[in-house]
């Protein structure tokens, strides 16, 4: 096992973060979305377009090259870095912005995601492709994670009716802190009926064990950790960044059994020995994870380490990562509820983090973990499929290590 | 030296129309029993592999195919040769030739004269799909199939041509357009009285030939674009009661081009030695061959694999497909499309890259930790070694279903599309279409062998790879 990267704890913080409603925005293109999210972000900071040295945006495909946000906010000769990483994009712009201002090379640095899916007129996600040989599945995302349930079933002794409560209780709850966000795409509660009769799209499962396909955007700004106060009293420090790309092995080799994404197990283990967390179970206080399907979120929470190995269902009916419970995973809704441009998706996670750890969710969505002293939150992003995937933790807390 | 056929085989795709369908759907008398239907994703290029690779299994040890000629009515594509993708998906050496004989019933009576009247090893294969407007009797009467002759020169021959002959003179009875669906034919009693005379020639010519009487012929086989005419022949010629053969018109239909090959492979499979096969082809004139079956057809039969035979591929096709279905598949109903965007074609330069895996299906070993590398990989996900990698072609190896999933939301003309985990005896695991099978019918464990289909045909390119079906049960 080779040492993980030494990561940059503490060195930067956020002091500004901005976030569109997620959702169907047919009066507003990418470019009024990016707008309104560096306008909140600049607002929340105090700070102007000015102020920003270099800009980092993700977008998968709302655009291609620096032009799509410098030419919207008329910025003034700035660099402007596009990144494309799949679903972890938003992430990715984030992790490069704060390499910039951690290396010094730049003082205030904004990372911006946004994704504009609605205006395509087709139904699910449809990804852009380079000339091929024609011999890749044309499987939709849907089906490919649908192969987790029965993996998971036959590893772990559970049957399809259990799995699919469980798979229906991930999606209600995510639901339900979605009906209490006011910027979510989803903000009515679902009944567990309701869900677990939603018709079938593949495999086990149904409309509502998927995400919802949503335009939105969401920036974050980001400083030196020494410089943060002058810009908040309230800083979110970085603690770990951590991104990974697969060999892709595991659609070739008969080892790989669909229970697992080893992506995320190696993300997540660079970030909490960057963080140095050594529980992330006791330790964090919430997580933002990457939930595109219901059974994705089942199999993070024990990639990640919040339930042990075969255990993450029963945990997930025991309400352990409800709002209220012991460690609670996707306040804000997750993809399920908030929708997931995916650009944009990562740097929203980190939204819901900075207004938790700031104390600033509203009183029916707020976390009690942080009153109990927690002080971690941790998001994850994973772009691909299971067996060929890239994943990304970002691990962020209210304090710098002592 | 003799020369003959040394390996055949016939393929009949896996679906079945039952004719009363179209009755109880357009209300016009269309008669019993069922017709075999070409699956979306077969065309007569992917079903000429198919038969091929049933005859190729069984081929004598060292006989490969120098040439390979194609003969259909329905070409996938005019200008491109489509025996180049049969060679291809055969893992022919390059130095193997590949032609076409294409447009008319009659190219597979040139296909087969052709191989026979060769010197080196010749493939020839023979495939069609037939249908007419709703309604109508091509529609009815038509079938969908493919048969493969590997002709070469040896002990091991298992049927021997030893006469030929033709009669041939103009007339318009059956013809098509360049770019119709459907064929037109003449008023069917003018076309009866044009062929019983030219068969006639045609038979006497070769049974002289030949130096045997009708009265010695074991199996009778009759086929051609014209039914009246062929009950005709059937019945003026002066072989014994029991040598007609049966035509499969009642279970596959009349299937064009493939026909004469398709009913002289279910003659082949169950012919004694030394029998005496007359076969008569009605296509624009008449083609007679008198051929005597050889010695060696009973070590054919210990080899090939028993799923091969016609009777075994009669008796594993369903007849389940709704005529709404066959329909669609040929085009002749307009379906709403889904909201997701039609499949990219293949380009060309990177498919030519990959030929040796798109077409033949060629995956890859590590040699240095023998993992199994599918698709191929020049470094290994087991070692990480670079170029140690050497090509191993896994057309023909069986795997069993790791995991599988129904996917209700990706186009596909037969939804669901039905999506597998494979792993491969011997090592390597692929993700893959099933195709013949409904989401229903497989489990995990379910025994799955690789089959040449045609993914989607898109901005006019069609797009030729490989699928997984459930192992054919044998007879």
């Amino acid at each position: 096992m080779t040492m993980a990267a030494r990561g940059i704890r503490d060195q930067v913080a956020i002091v500004g973060m901005g976030c569109t409603r997620f959702g169907e925005h047919w009066d507003k293109g990418a470019e009024d979305l990016l707008i309104d999210a560096a306008t909140e972000a600049f607002a929340s900071a105090g700070v102007s377009k000015e102020d920003v040295d270099a800009y980092w945006l993700g977008t998968m495909g709302s655009g291609i090259s620096g032009l799509t946000l410098s030419k919207p906010l008329c910025l003034d000769y700035k660099p402007v870095t596009r990144v494309e990483n799949m679903c972890a994009t938003g992430s990715e712009a984030f992790r490069n912005a704060c390499y910039a201002v951690a290396c010094g090379a730049v003082d205030m640095a904004m990372a911006i995601g946004v994704e504009k899916l609605k205006d395509s007129g087709l139904s699910g996600l449809v990804l852009p492709s380079a000339p091929a040989d024609g011999t890749a599945s044309e499987l939709t995302a849907p089906a490919l994670f649908s192969l987790l349930a029965p993996a998971y079933e036959r590893k772990y002794g559970v049957d399809p009716a259990a799995l699919k409560d469980v798979l229906t209780r991930i999606a209600w709850k995510n639901h339900h802190n979605g009906s209490l966000n006011p910027r979510a795409q989803f903000r009515r509660e679902v009944d567990k009926a309701t869900i677990a009769c939603s018709p079938i799209v593949a495999g086990q499962l149904g409309i509502f064990d998927c995400a919802g396909v949503a335009d939105g955007s969401a920036a974050a700004i980001i400083v030196r950790a020494a410089d943060a106060h002058r810009y908040t009293d309230k800083p979110v420090f970085v603690k770990a960044l951590s991104f990974v790309a697969g060999p892709a092995s595991g659609t070739a080799d008969p080892a790989y059994d669909y229970t697992t994404f080893p992506e995320v197990v190696r993300a997540g283990r660079n970030a909490y020995m960057e963080a140095g967390v050594e529980n992330p179970r006791a330790e964090l206080a919430m997580a933002e994870v990457h939930d595109c399907f219901t059974p994705t979120e089942l199999v993070i929470y024990e990639d990640l380490g919040f339930a042990e190995r075969g255990q993450g269902w029963k945990e997930a009916l025991a309400g352990t990562f409800d709002l209220d419970g012991d460690l609670p995973v996707n306040p804000d809704g997750g993809l399920k509820a908030f929708g997931h441009p995916i650009g944009a998706s990562g740097l929203r996670m980190l939204f819901e983090a900075w207004l938790q750890l700031r104390g600033e969710a509203p009183p029916e969505r707020t976390i009690r973990s942080i009153a109990q002293g927690r002080k971690l939150a941790l998001t994850h992003n994973l772009g691909g499929a299971p067996g060929e995937c890239v994943s990304f933790v970002s691990i962020v807390g209210r304090e710098p290590t002592a | 030296m003799k020369r003959g056929i040394v390996a055949y085989g016939a393929y009949l795709p896996y679906w079945r129309l039952a004719r009363s369908s179209i009755t109880a759907a357009l209300a016009t008398p269309a008669g019993r029993g069922t017709r075999a239907v070409a699956s979306y994703d077969e065309d007569t290029t992917t079903m000429a592999v198919e038969a091929a690779r049933i005859a190729l299994a069984a081929a004598p040890e060292g006989v490969r195919p120098h040439e390979v000629v194609l003969a259909t009515a329905a070409p996938a594509y005019l200008d491109k040769t489509n025996a180049v993708a049969v060679h291809d998906a055969l893992g022919l050496a390059r130095s193997a030739a590949a032609f076409d004989m294409n447009g008319s019933v009659r190219s597979g009576s040139a296909a087969l004269r052709y191989a026979a009247n060769a010197t080196a090893p010749v493939l020839a294969v023979l495939s069609d799909i037939r249908t007419g407007l709703p309604g109508g009797a091509d529609e009815r009467d038509g079938g969908d199939a493919a048969a493969a002759f590997l002709f070469s020169s040896g002990s091991e021959v298992v049927a021997e041509p030893i006469a030929q002959a033709s009669a041939t003179s103009e007339f318009l009875d059956r013809w098509r357009l360049p770019g119709e669906t459907t064929s037109h034919q003449w008023e069917e009693r003018f076309g009866e009285h044009e062929y019983l005379p030219l068969a006639e020639e045609a038979i006497a010519a070769t049974l002289e030939e030949a130096g045997v009487t009708a009265a010695e012929i074991d199996h009778f086989i009759v086929t051609g674009v014209h039914t009246r005419a062929v009950r005709a022949v059937q019945r003026s010629a002066a072989v014994p009661a029991g040598a007609p053969a049966k035509d499969l018109s009642a279970v596959v239909g009349n299937t064009g081009t493939a026909h004469q090959g398709l009913v002289l492979a279910s003659v082949l499979d169950s012919a004694a030695p030394g029998a005496l096969i007359l076969t008569v082809s009605l296509a624009d004139g008449a083609v007679a061959t008198v051929l005597r079956v050889g010695e060696a057809i009973l070590q054919y039969r210990q080899r090939r694999p028993a799923g091969g035979t016609v009777a075994a591929q009669v008796s594993a096709g369903r007849g389940e497909l709704p005529y709404t279905t066959f329909l669609t598949w040929r085009d002749q109903l307009r379906r709403e499309p889904p909201r997701r965007p039609e499949p990219a074609p293949p380009a060309s330069p990177p498919a030519a890259r990959h030929r040796a895996w798109k077409f033949s299906f060629a995956a890859s070993r590590c040699g240095i930790c023998g993992m199994r590398l599918v698709p191929p990989g020049r470094v290994c996900i087991g070692c990480g070694a670079l170029g140690q990698m050497t090509q191993e072609r896994l057309a023909d190896v069986p795997g069993v279903v790791a995991t599988f999933t129904a996917d209700r939301l990706a186009f596909t003309p037969n939804p669901p599309m039905v999506v597998a985990v494979i792993d491969f005896d011997g090592g390597g695991r692929f993700r893959c279409e099933l195709t013949d099978v409904g989401p229903d019918a497989v489990v995990i464990g379910t025994r799955v062998e690789m089959t040449f289909r045609k993914m989607s045909t898109s901005q006019t390119i069609h797009n030729y790879f490989w699928k997984a079906r459930p192992v054919r049960e044998e007879a």
